[in-house]
């Protein structure tokens, strides 16, 4: 059915009963064309693409628990595309640019909301790094701007100014930045692709892979075994996991990243503002709460929780910059794991062995990507070649050096 | 976290600096690049126990390995590094041998 | 309903202390010991606020921080704090609250007419709508949605009181003061060990406070004050009240609020308002207690119904009774006591419900006798009201119905264990059918439950159980489940989560849709989101759930339980680091002299330090750095070098060591020499660079940037430690101990030659350009002197102990007085280094390579050292990637700025044609115009070629040249002097 102010009208004269299951709830297939593994967002964004732009319908996306129980349902849903570096500047872009005509796509109110991204800056060397990475941005058709002082404090009367450890000396606003409600992209991509007959099979974890002389055919999940032409792997922080079951090893870690949720306020921040200083970042949800986080734990983890100190030096961070949020009260914090690569961006490539594909790497910003992860994953799925926004993002370019490293931290994953 | 320091005893994991997987043995000088390569990127990333390196910075600056699930973040062991680094040649020579028997990743 | 005092009084109020406070700006009275709840209560106010959809009216429910409808904000101006709940708002005299999320006023609130459209407002409706025109979603409708969104305000204002942070360590922590809290902690006290025993109220007690019951002949109440007495008087034993535990964590870590002065109006001087603790425990006892479950049915939103178990804590314990005329419907025996305590606290109870045939004939009898309806077998179908409860629809169990007038229903569905402080560390809790309710699973090690939080509820065998396996006092609540009257059409909305107006309806709804998990279903729902985590909506919600999909509970499942147990202010996190103690700031050790220069300060990474030195005409930083460049190298200057960091390295294989370190070799270097250094990764980039000093044979000393200063230290010792054990070499942090001042220019030996004690010669022969010596000056300082220069003047570096550095800057200034010394800061230095093409983290920032550099001749090493391998490959010495160059403005009289691109001239700005970056930049007093550094495609083959530096976000396009990366004396003559 489709989505529209007159089905819902119509809804609310027929007591909501006509609405039939966003997503169906299929048995697996003996076999299919593609099978995703992992039904977060980039994996069902993935199965969109494959059936809507690539005409490839006859796809399963198998999902260990239920669709958007990673990372996708505990992000702090920011969407940005201010990249320095090519390799991320035009994908994110693209990124964006999907998010932009999401609703339109998916008829699905995903919430996209641009109200802009701030990124503080508190020197000159940091003024200037801002600089060069807003002017990457305007040779590539993206819209930035470098905020002065007064430009900031306009925008927002409430950082401290005066006071602080970290003078704000002006920022490195995207005002196509902002936030979409994470969920709902979920739904919204497991919705449209099953209408173009992808199976969501939801609680069927692989266990294994099917393999027949050196090549990948299909998986074995708690739902039994499915084969496919092409197996895509969109498990984000459990890629090493996966990996391991075909005898792979990456260059990534598995990290802990903590976010955080305040109590229902009324609005106060708008937009996200980004204080890398003191290692914190917050913009407010529609329903009123602050949404916020801060750097990573640090330490290699699957546990999906963090500790003190962390959250010790976000809310540390969140008053320095911020002192009217001293009295909002954290309702909820909670983790996710990370696949944190080798430079602090991902890998949509192809791995060694044939017909598995391989989409992780997406370190602490995955969410942001999901539309262009799914163009771009269903792109080298049905071409067997990389889509033009993801050429520089494939997996040999460690074994190069050609490495996509905005921070510069070099192999270190959890410095990036 | 509580890591248990050798030198120092039970202390904050704050004070420790992380920098992660024991298990790479840094390549002999003429190893080559493929070595070097496998040293600096590849990770097996465990989801259980691993075997790490930090750094007790706040401390004795003692490099320390601990043992530790990374399921539940539970410390089985911590010792000094200089108690690991021989037994690590011997697994990492081992782990080689396996890496090149299965043609490794890209 | 109308609530009012109890005549009997209540054991936790005073009724000789009587304290004013306001809500909504209405005067009010109440005792002390109040809460702000049972205030308002006794009081008479029945409506408390509006839910978060549909601005519904809503009365108190709960008695404790589950209370899902009467939020408040406290205290006004900067003290302004939003969603509180009342119950847990301890009352003081001059306490004013504010109702919220309503407008213009809580008894006429216009947003309520969202109720009228709740037909469309139905769960996940904006997932289907608002999406035409695009444009529109933007413009109008989520801006009307976030105005409407969130509960309370902030103040807007920074918060005026402060926190703090403390750690505790103990034995055994004690969660929860109840019974078997009491019980846990007076037997670890008795046995001697260490213990921490955390009450989130004021009073020690739990339920003891309230019961009718005795133990060992005295009431509950006394009882409990003889063990608090004796926990007082133990050593070891630390009590810590009005404190909530918020968090398990790992390592036996947990984290916990105490509310030091929320009770006081304002905080007394020097006192926090709170304090986070860490508490560190081997073992901890969680006697948390239970939660009382509501029963889902039409009409459950009015004001007027509320939790069984707090209609009988407010008349117990406070003597504030919520109705003339009160029922309940309970679906166990608890419900039942409640209602013979309301009776014996003088409460009129009307009659009681339950759906339960067999209930206790002792249990019916006590309503009986107090003339009471006791309706076993029975089953309300509705409420009814209009603004409040008015009255019930019953189904009496031979058939028929009947309608009870009643001002007041308490509810119980059944109680839910408190189990949240053992699931935090990832165990799922278990669906126990002896229960009716979810108990803990699996413990994590170091955790176990006693009391109710346990699933003991019954007061006797919490004594039984003598403390270990030890809540509230809930005999017989055990029982057969029930959770939900559905809704007939026009019965009425039937709630499930009062404060986010999530109804059996919108469960039914979502289930349909096919969200069918839980997790799924409080996300599309908001079930169980809003500010009480859903403590008393989440049980009926997946079990109206499971119904609906023909599963059971532990087949439909929970959600997780997330910290914090309650909210935590983000301000008592923080503790004492906000504003200036934000984070640390460190101070040079020459620091006193740049405040006596009154010099302009900034901040470098952690470091305060000097940025130019002003002198009383200059009214321009230009003026004042032009002038410390132009001294320097006409004359002398002196600047301070200390914040570099310093790293001694000793031993007989140090010589190997640091050329393990190091891309250029140090095996060579003679004692009494300098050599610059740079240092890779180990994945070929470029890290850190610096220089290294042979003081003897064994003996050296590495400098590196201020700001990888830790991060090298750290990478030193791993290498010494881990990657090559098998070096005799030790490794030493020095970066504290020794003040550095950098003098320099063509009089520097001149005045170095009026502080270094006698005996040491200076001249050139003796001392050539990157000599070292170890010496004393000011009359037996020691110190080291190095023969470097970043400014590419005659130079020296002269270390002596930290706290001789301000009195050596002190000396050095004096004694070239004559010379026109003058003293020189960063702005300076950078302009300086600019000039000779020296790269610091502008250049050396991680991305960059030593090819791209201009340093890959020491790449090129036979030798092992880290990065040497990685180094190699193609990608990294690829000129395509960039080479340092020099540029300088073509029309001499333009700025150039550190973040431009450099394109080629002609062709379109686009992403196509960006060749490279501006690094850093400098107003040269020494060329007249401004200077940059950058890196640009095969730069090295493209001197004096014009090239566009590209810098649109600050409105700046400038033709520059290309030439190399020294701009001043490349022979390096004057370094020579």
């Amino acid at each position: 059915m489709t989505y529209s102010i007159a089905s819902l009208v119509a809804g609310a004269l027929t007591g909501h009963r006509r609405w039939k299951p966003a997503w169906r709830k299929p048995e697996p297939k003996p076999s299919y064309d593609v099978v995703v593994v992992g039904g977060g967002g980039h994996g069902l964004a993935t199965a969109y693409h494959l059936a809507a732009t690539f005409g490839i319908r006859n796809v399963a996306v198998v999902e260990k628990g239920w669709i958007g129980s990673g990372n996708a349902g505990r992000n702090t849903t920011i969407i940005r595309s201010n990249y320095l570096l090519p390799g991320n500047v035009s994908f994110y872009e693209l990124s964006m640019k999907l998010w932009e005509r999401q609703e339109a796509d998916l008829n699905f109110n995903t919430m996209v909301s641009q109200r802009g991204v701030l990124n503080l800056y508190h020197s000159d060397s940091q003024r200037d790094a801002y600089a060069r990475r807003g002017n990457s941005m305007r040779l590539n058709g993206i819209d930035a701007e470098l905020l002065t002082r007064e430009e900031v404090m306009a925008r927002h009367p409430y950082l401290d100014y005066d006071n602080a450890r970290f003078p704000i000396r002006g920022g490195l606003l995207q005002r196509r930045g902002g936030t979409a409600r994470h969920d709902g992209v979920v739904w919204g991509y497991a919705r449209a692709a099953d209408r173009l007959g992808v199976d969501i099979i939801e609680n069927a974890e692989v266990t294994g892979f099917l393999r027949e002389g050196g090549r990948i055919v299909g998986v074995e999940t708690s739902r039994g075994a499915i084969r496919a032409g092409k197996v895509g792997m969109a498990v984000a922080g459990n890629t090493s996991r996966v990996a391991s079951l075909a005898g792979l090893r990456l260059p990534i870690e598995s990290h802990v990243l903590q976010a955080f949720v305040s109590e229902g306020l009324k609005p106060t921040v708008d937009g996200v503002i980004t204080f890398g200083a003191g290692h914190f970042y917050v913009s407010q949800s529609d329903k009123g709460g602050l949404v916020f986080g801060g750097d990573i734990d640090g330490y290699n983890s699957y546990a999906q929780r963090g500790n003190l100190p962390v959250i010790r030096d976000v809310c540390e961070g969140g008053i320095a910059v911020m002192p009217m949020i001293g009295r909002a009260r954290i309702l909820r914090h909670w983790g996710g794991i990370m696949d944190m690569s080798m430079d602090g961006s991902p890998i949509i490539d192809r791995t060694p062995i044939d017909g598995l594909y391989l989409n992780a790497g997406w370190c602490y910003g995955g969410f942001k990507a999901t539309p262009a992860s799914g163009m771009t994953f269903a792109h080298l799925l049905a071409r067997d070649a990389p889509h033009p926004t993801a050429t520089l993002l494939t997996l040999d370019r460690f074994r190069s050096g050609a490495v996509v490293d905005e921070k510069g931290m070099g192999a270190q994953p959890n410095l990036h | 976290m509580l890591i248990t320091c050798p030198f120092c005893g039970l202390r904050d994991a704050a004070e420790f600096t992380y920098r992660g997987d024991a298990a790479p043995v840094r390549p002999a000088a003429d190893a080559g690049e493929a070595a070097f390569f496998d040293y600096v990127y590849l990770r097996d990333n465990p989801a259980g126990p691993i075997r790490e390196h930090w750094f007790h910075r706040a401390g004795c600056h003692g490099w320390v390995t601990v043992t530790r699930d990374t399921r539940t973040h539970a410390i089985e062991s911590v010792v000094p590094v200089e108690a690991t680094v021989a037994a690590e040649a011997v697994v990492a020579a081992e782990a080689a041998v396996a890496v090149e028997a299965e043609g490794g990743a890209r | 309903m109308s609530g009012y005092r109890l005549s009997a009084g209540g054991t936790l109020v005073d009724p000789a202390t009587r304290l004013s406070f306001r809500f909504d700006d209405k005067a009010y009275q109440g005792l002390a010991g109040d809460s702000l709840a049972s205030a308002l209560l006794a009081g008479g106010v029945s409506l408390f606020g509006r839910s978060f959809k549909y601005h519904r009216r809503r009365g108190l429910f709960a008695a404790g921080p589950e209370e899902p409808n009467a939020l408040v904000e406290l205290r006004g101006g900067a003290r302004r704090e939003p969603n509180l709940k009342a119950p847990v708002v301890e009352l003081y005299d001059g306490l004013e609250a504010w109702s919220q999320n309503r407008w213009p006023s809580l008894t006429f609130d216009l947003m309520a007419v969202n109720g009228l459209l709740d037909k469309l407002f139905v769960a996940g409706f904006y997932y289907k709508t608002f999406k035409w025109p695009s444009s529109f979603w933007e413009k109008l409708y989520e801006p009307l949605i976030r105005r409407a969104a969130g509960l309370g305000r902030l103040s807007g204002e920074p918060d005026p009181d402060s926190y703090e942070t403390a750690t505790a360590h103990a034995d055994l922590l004690v969660v929860g003061s109840g019974p078997a809290g009491l019980l846990a902690a007076r037997t670890a006290a008795r046995a001697g060990r260490r213990v921490i025993l955390v009450e989130r109220d004021a009073r020690l007690g739990g339920s003891l406070l309230t019961t009718r019951r005795t133990i060992d002949g005295q009431p509950g109440a006394a009882w409990a004050a003889a063990v608090e007495a004796e926990l007082a008087a133990a050593p070891h034993v630390r009590i810590l009240r009005r404190t909530t535990v918020f968090g398990t964590y790992d390592g036996g870590q947990f984290g916990a609020l105490e509310r030091v002065a929320d009770h006081l109006p304002v905080p007394p001087p020097h006192c926090p308002r709170q304090r986070a603790w860490t508490l560190v425990a081997g073992e901890a006892i969680v006697a948390a207690g239970a939660i009382e479950r509501p029963i889902v049915f039409p009409g459950n939103d009015l004001p007027g119904v509320m939790l069984a178990g707090a209609l009988r804590h407010y008349a117990v314990g406070y003597g504030a009774a919520a109705g003339r005329a009160v029922t309940l419907f309970t679906a166990n025996d608890s419900g039942w006591h409640a209602a013979a305590d309301l009776i014996a606290s003088g409460v009129t109870v009307a009659a009681v419900i339950d759906p339960r045939a067999d209930v206790a004939p002792a249990l019916t009898a006590a309503v009986a006798a107090g003339s009471g309806r006791a309706l076993a077998g029975a089953r309300l179908r509705r409420a009814l009201g209009g603004k409040a409860l008015e009255a019930i629809d019953v189904d009496l169990p031979g058939g028929g119905s009947d309608r009870i007038a009643t001002d007041a229903l308490g509810v119980s569905g059944n109680w839910q264990p408190d189990i949240q402080l053992a699931t935090h560390r990832g165990d799922r809790p278990v669906w126990s059918d002896a229960h009716a309710a979810f108990t803990a699973g699996k413990l994590p090690p170091g955790i176990r439950l006693a009391g109710a939080a346990a699933g003991t509820f019954r007061l006797a065998d919490i004594f039984a159980a003598g403390g270990t396996e030890a809540a509230v006092d809930l005999e017989g609540a055990a029982l057969t489940p029930f959770w939900h009257v559905g809704g007939s059409k026009g019965a009425g909305k039937a709630f499930v989560d009062f404060q986010h107006d999530v109804t059996d309806a919108d469960v039914a709804l979502a289930a349909r849709e096919g969200y069918v998990s839980v997790e799924h279903l409080k996300r599309y729902t908001t079930l169980g989101m809003a500010t009480d985590q859903g403590r008393t909506a989440n049980l009926n919600g997946l079990a109206i759930l499971a119904e609906l999909t023909g599963r059971t509970i532990p087949q439909t499942g929970i959600t997780t339980m997330r910290p914090p147990v309650e909210p935590v202010a983000i301000g008592a996190l923080a503790g004492h680091h906000r504003a200036m103690a934000f984070r640390p700031r460190r101070l040079p050790p020459i620091h006193m002299v740049a405040v006596e220069r009154e010099a302009q300060m900034i901040e470098v990474g952690p470091w305060w330090r000097a940025q130019w030195f002003p002198l009383p005409h200059e009214t321009d930083w230009q003026q004042s750095v032009d002038r410390e460049v132009t001294t320097v190298r006409k004359a002398v200057g002196v600047c301070d070098m200390s914040t570099l960091g310093k790293i001694e390295v000793f031993g007989p294989d140090a010589a190997a060591f640091l050329t393990r370190l190091c891309a250029n070799s140090v095996m060579k270097l003679a004692v009494g020499r300098c050599a610059y250094f740079l240092m890779l990764r180990e994945d070929g980039y470029a890290y850190d660079d610096g220089t290294v000093a042979r003081l003897g044979p064994e003996r050296f000393v590495m400098t590196c940037s201020t700001a990888h200063a830790a991060k090298v230290y750290e990478q030193v010792e791993y290498a010494r430690q881990v990657l090559f054990p098998e070096m005799d070499v030790v490794v030493q942090s020095a970066t504290e101990q020794w003040a550095q001042l950098a003098l320099a220019g063509p009089r520097a030996r001149d005045v170095l030659a009026r502080i270094v004690d006698p005996g040491f010669d200076l001249s050139g022969a003796a001392f050539p350009p990157v000599a070292c010596a170890e010496t004393t000056v000011l009359g037996g300082v020691r110190a080291r002197l190095f023969r470097l220069t970043f400014s590419g003047e005659l130079a020296f570096e002269i270390a002596v102990p930290a706290r001789r550095g301000a009195d050596l800057m002190r000396r050095l200034l004096i004694a070239g007085q004559d010379f026109g010394i003058v003293p020189y800061g960063t702005e300076a230095v950078g302009a300086m280094r600019i000039e000779k093409g020296h790269p610091v983290g502008s250049e050396i920032n991680g991305q960059t390579s030593a090819h791209m550099l201009g340093l890959g001749a020491f790449a090129e090493r036979k030798h092992d050292c880290i990065g040497r391998v990685l180094a190699a490959r193609p990608y990294l010495t690829d000129p395509a990637r960039g080479r340092l160059v020099g540029l300088k403005p073509v029309d001499r009289a333009a700025r150039l700025r550190a973040g431009a691109h450099l394109l080629p001239k002609g062709p379109d700005a686009t992403a196509a044609h960006d060749q490279g970056w501006i690094t850093s930049v400098a107003h040269s007093p020494t060329l007249g115009c401004w200077i940059g550094l950058g890196f640009l495609a095969h730069g090295d083959k493209r001197h004096a070629e014009i090239v566009r530096a590209y810098d649109p976000v600050r409105g700046g396009d400038v033709e520059v040249e290309v030439v190399a990366p020294c701009f001043v004396d490349p022979e390096g003559n004057r370094a020579r002097a």
